[in-house]
């Protein structure tokens, strides 16, 4: 394995690394890591700074520690695995692809996130979001896990709003705070669980080494547009 | 609720051409070759009348009104009776219709060389109107044996200072793009793609398109990137500042869905921000997060609407790293935005050049970054203006599509348009030939820069470059002074 | 061309905090150190620093940091003070030169206190006193800015990246057990250093990130209660709002949190009935004071720190903490160049201030 002193070597010798199995080291603050990268892997140590692995393409890239703001914005496919906590925006627009979250997210996580043909975002957090999970939400799949905080809320204020396609699923009995009235929750079957959110979080548990019955113990409830309650209805065109 | 009246005198056909080509329902054939009205769904767009082979048919204003006198306008009790029955926000299209708003254009009056001075004959001696738009250092390089190092970052080369305004695939047809994306590659100019992505049969314009990023990011990925001549970022555009778009499902369909990455019949909707970008040095970041994806090869150019604080915008973003500052005005068009928003938000695109073209010198950054003006060019003269004004380029969007037919009968949100230009029905984008429409496109654009060339020679200048900015060659006539000092230009015989 | 004040500028920014609850005076090197990561997130047109606990010799006087735009503005400052202070020590702060930071004003510091029997005539305690006079050297007297003038603690900024500023003004010489930095990114060329961060009055000091959308509101309804806003910047309005619901209102900083950053009223709707009923009511009665749009500050007291951030949480704020030390900055690599391994690491919510003081025996 390729090691890249990102301090003393820079953002460019990362950028002609792709393809290869490479532990970029000394992280501290270093925007846009993984940028647009298309395969390959990248091992990051440290705390890379934001927008890291934007416009991700394809290819994986594994953080031991925290990422900031903006990581896996627009991303379109790949993996982007953090075993820490995650910053605001994360997963902002993304299209294709999966990011797990071992830790925490913060505010704004998967806002605007969608699907299209095979392409489908996959977001999975293992602790719990800040507010405005999932804002816009136009497809794709967002699981919180809530693991370590069982038995309290799961994702603060605003979950969902203003979503109009895809699923949040959360690993929890309880609604989420001061849910929008244009959502609708509702309880997670036996058949959904083992054929949508089985095999998510069995990948996610996978990635790092983590036993995946805990992170399924207890039941889901999902939250859901209230298809009824289109944006179109709220035009009268002149 | 019926604003205009069909009628027909008695040189019609009966051919039913009308009723053929009418897409609102205004005109239907009734039995025996009878044409039935209905009016209330005329949208004046007038098609009808451009078709019929025996100019037989008229739209009128309807002659029936509210009683006047009043406050309210017929316009205001007609909204309030349409909002009582609905609930629902006005939607209109294309630019504002603030009719007490100046515009300034109309007041500014362009200067000539008598005697002092030579006026140039543009047919018979060299008149340039190439531009470059983009980033330029702060000062030159050598290297050690004491050349000059080309140190420009990547430009945009315009043959003419005119470009194509964004209009998403989405908004208007696959065909409007193709007449665009043909007649800006011939023109030596650029056409930019909107928010709803680039379609693959356009890929090989790559050298004359600008794609955009706005916060949808819809079809945004890295191909897409790096399919370009520069990529834009859209904060905001003059019809709607401040506000995100709602392309809704019914227009979804086939390839603007594989385009936009959205999946059919599902609406696209995006955010009002970027909630990836909540302040300047996020704006930075995002710039230098796509001038990183595209490898330093492309400009960026950073659209925003003209608001109140856009001089000190406009120097925010020139110090984030774009190469290039886009300001529309307040009467840039749109395919859909709230009425409300459109016809009382932001400033006309006149006092905003000016403003952002003075703040930038003052902060002696004007010739870091160049500027595009859009919002409400209607003609070869008001482009000159806004060049005069302080702006290196102009962008078009509505005046494009009149080329193509559009009549402006602001309608376009109705997804219905009879020309097929802000349609995805295909049964009506198949009216318009891209091949022809280029070529229309083509002539608009040669005739405004002979027009160009024409007004240039007058004032004795032969570089568009010598224009920019050159408020001595603006005079104005009806302005106050406070508008003349914002404009910085003097009043007619000062 | 326009200085600020004449014109509003708004900014983007980087800002970072170092607090030690036990009272240990560190140098300025560690926050230097932090907001230099950050490098990023200014543009050069602005950075500063607030320290606390840096004149424990001095610390019963008001320390003033005055720019001063010409001699003569100093003379006649200096007159002004003169009449209404004893001035205990007056000297011109050590700097450092250097061609990043270009074209100082005269840079003064005093040790003051206020005149015995005038403190007794005005009725005034002496803070009100101190800084009624600092607000009126502010705002008539022509070429002078007080930068800052609680006790014991001091404002340094300057137009320049934030690192340079600290070598510029040699914090690494100084001491405090609190620390603030700000490095900005405004959209104009500010003209004047005043226009910087972090700004202050008496001993509160507010860096900033973000810009409100509520200004104008906010700015009229606190120019009503006597503190003139002469920068025009969101800074400025904070710290006086600040300054007023504390001072002069009574509030606790946790209050003030409630009020500038008061949840939504659906947020409201769902707490139990006492908090409801406390959180309306600030709502309310404070109603002038909401601020809305983007922020993240970090306001440094006499003792203590605050940081908080707008209620939706439009601007990054992470916080750290390490033994008896706590960290704030807009990233989280900022903390981790100071402290690799923190003990916890954590992003307060949007609206929910994280206040930390000094422990008791700490705070003697």
């Amino acid at each position: 394995m390729k090691e890249i002193d990102i301090r003393k070597d820079g953002l460019e010798a990362v950028r002609k690394q792709s393809g290869g199995d490479v532990a970029v080291t000394g992280c501290l603050g270093e925007r846009y890591i993984g940028c647009g990268m298309k395969d390959g892997i990248l091992r990051i140590k440290g705390t890379p700074g934001n927008a890291l692995a934007s416009y991700l393409d394809g290819g994986t890239v594994l953080v031991d520690g925290n990422v900031q703001d903006a990581a896996a914005d627009t991303m379109n496919d790949g993996l982007l695995a953090v075993r820490g906590s995650a910053g605001d925006a994360l997963a902002y627009g993304m299209r294709g692809g999966r990011v797990y979250v071992l830790g925490d997210a913060g505010y704004r996580a998967g806002v605007h996130m969608k699907a299209y043909g095979d392409r489908k975002g996959i977001l999975v957090i293992g602790g719990r979001s800040g507010s405005f999970l999932g804002e816009y939400l136009a497809g794709g799949t967002i699981i919180v896990l809530g693991l370590g905080y069982e038995g309290r809320d799961i994702t603060g204020y605003f979950c969902g709003n203003g979503m109009y396609a895809g699923t949040i699923y959360l690993r929890t009995g309880k609604a989420p705070l001061n849910l929008s009235d244009k959502l609708i929750r509702r309880a997670v079957g036996e058949d959904e669980e083992e054929q949508v959110i089985r095999p998510i979080v069995e990948d996610f548990a996978s990635v790092f080494s983590i036993p995946a019955a805990s992170c399924l113990e207890g039941g889901f409830i999902a939250i859901e547009a209230d298809s009824s309650k289109s944006y179109s209805q709220l035009y009268a065109a002149v | 609720m019926r604003r205009f009246r069909i009628r027909k005198d008695e040189g019609c056909i009966s051919c039913l051409r009308c009723a053929r080509e009418c897409s609102f329902g205004a005109i239907e054939a009734g039995e025996d070759r009878t044409l039935v009205f209905h009016h209330e769904k005329c949208t004046d767009c007038q098609r009808c009348v451009s078709c019929c082979p025996a100019g037989a048919i008229f739209i009128t204003e309807d002659g029936n009104r509210f009683r006047h006198g009043s406050v309210f306008t017929d316009d205001d009790i007609r909204e309030i009776l349409l909002q009582a029955e609905t609930g629902g926000v006005l939607l209109s299209s294309m630019g504002a219709s603030g009719k007490d708003i100046p515009i300034y254009f109309d007041r500014l009056l362009l200067n000539a060389s008598q005697v002092t001075n030579p006026s140039i004959d543009p047919l018979r001696e060299p008149m340039e109107t190439a531009v470059f738009l983009g980033r330029r250092p702060e000062g030159i390089q050598r290297d050690s044996e004491g050349r000059i190092v080309d140190n420009l970052p990547p430009h945009l080369e315009l043959r003419t200072p005119i470009m194509f305004s964004a209009m998403s695939y989405g908004a208007i047809s696959l065909n409007v793009h193709k007449a665009l994306a043909a007649a800006a590659e011939e023109l030596g100019t650029y056409w930019n793609t909107g928010e709803g992505g680039l379609h693959e049969s356009l890929y090989p314009f790559k050298g004359s398109t600008i794609v955009q990023v706005a916060s949808g990011r819809f079809g945004v990925h890295e191909t897409y990137l790096n399919t370009a001549a520069a990529i834009e970022i859209k904060i905001g555009q003059g019809a709607k500042p401040g506000i995100g778009g709602h392309l809704t499902g019914k227009k979804i369909i086939g390839d603007v869905s594989k385009t936009r990455m959205v999946p059919e019949g599902l609406d696209a909707i995006s955010p009002a921000p970027h909630h990836d970008i909540y302040s300047i040095e996020d704006l930075a970041q995002l710039v230098m997060s796509i001038k990183e994806a595209t490898h330093h090869e492309k400009p960026v150019i950073v659209k925003v609407a003209a608001v109140h604080n856009i001089a000190p915008i406009a120097s925010g973003i020139a110090r984030s790293g774009a190469d290039i500052i886009s300001i529309d005005g307040y009467r840039g068009g749109t395919g859909a935005a709230p009425k409300r928003i459109r016809d009382n938000v932001g400033i006309p695109i006149e006092l905003a050049i000016a403003s952002v073209d003075q703040r930038l010198r003052e902060e002696r950054i004007r010739d870091r970054v160049s500027v595009i003006a859009s919002g409400g060019i209607r003609n070869s003269a008001d482009a000159v203006k806004a060049i005069a004004l302080g702006a290196d380029a102009v962008s078009i969007g509505t005046a494009a599509l009149c080329a193509l037919g559009c009549h402006v009968c602001a309608s376009c949100h109705t997804g219905r348009c009879a020309w097929g230009l802000a349609t995805q029905d295909p049964q009506l984008t198949g009216r318009l030939d891209p091949e022809k429409g280029a070529a229309r496109l083509i002539n608009l654009v040669n005739a405004w820069t002979r027009e160009i060339k024409e007004i240039m020679g007058g004032m004795g200048i032969n570089s568009i470059e010598a224009l920019r900015g050159n408020r001595m060659a603006l005079r104005g006539a009806g302005l106050n002074e406070k508008e003349l000092e914002i404009l910085g230009i003097g009043y007619a015989g000062e | 061309m326009k200085k600020e004040g004449e014109v509003r500028i708004s900014s983007g920014c980087a800002i970072s905090g170092i607090f030690c609850r036990n009272g240990k005076r560190i140098t300025g090197e560690a926050i230097r150190k932090s907001i230099a990561v950050m490098h990023n997130r200014s543009n050069g047109l602005g950075g500063g620093f607030a320290a606390y606990g840096i004149y424990p010799q001095y610390s019963d006087f008001f320390a003033l940091h005055i720019f001063y735009d010409s001699q003569s503005a100093r003379e006649e400052t200096e007159r002004f003070l003169d009449k209404r202070f004893d001035i205990i020590n007056l000297s011109k702060i050590p700097v450092r030169q250097t061609p990043k930071i270009p074209d100082p004003p005269l840079i003064w510091r005093y040790f003051i206190t206020p005149l015995p029997h005038l403190l007794q005539d005005s009725q005034l305690d002496e803070d009100e006193y101190t800084s009624r006079a600092m607000l009126r050297i502010n705002d008539s007297l022509k070429g002078a800015y007080v930068v800052s003038c609680g006790k014991d603690m001091g404002v340094f900024k300057a137009v320049g990246y934030p690192e340079d500023v600290a070598d510029f003004y040699r914090i690494e010489e100084y001491e405090g057990y609190s620390w603030t930095a700000h490095g900005r990114y405004p959209t104009n060329t500010p003209g004047w250093w005043a226009g910087s961060h972090p700004f202050s009055l008496l001993d509160l000091t507010v860096v900033h990130n973000g810009e409100i959308s509520s200004y104008d509101a906010n700015r009229r309804a606190v120019e009503m209660y006597g503190y003139p806003c002469n920068l025009l910047t969101d800074t400025e309005v904070i710290t006086y709002i600040l300054d007023y619901l504390t001072r002069k209102q009574g509030l606790t900083l946790r209050e003030c949190s409630r009020v500038i950053a008061a949840p939504f009223w659906t947020t409201i709707a769902i707490k139990d009935e006492e908090e409801r009923s406390r959180l309306s009511y600030l709502r309310k009665m404070y109603s002038s004071f909401l601020i809305t749009g983007p922020f993240s500050i970090l306001v440094g007291f006499r003792g203590g720190m605050m940081a908080l951030n707008d209620r939706l949480k439009l601007r990054s704020l992470v916080a750290a903490e390490k033994g008896g030390t706590v960290y704030f900055s807009s990233e989280e690599a900022a903390i981790r160049v100071i402290e690799d391994d923190p003990d916890r690491v954590w992003a307060p919510r949007g609206g929910e201030a994280v206040i930390v003081t000094l422990d008791k025996e700490a705070a003697v």
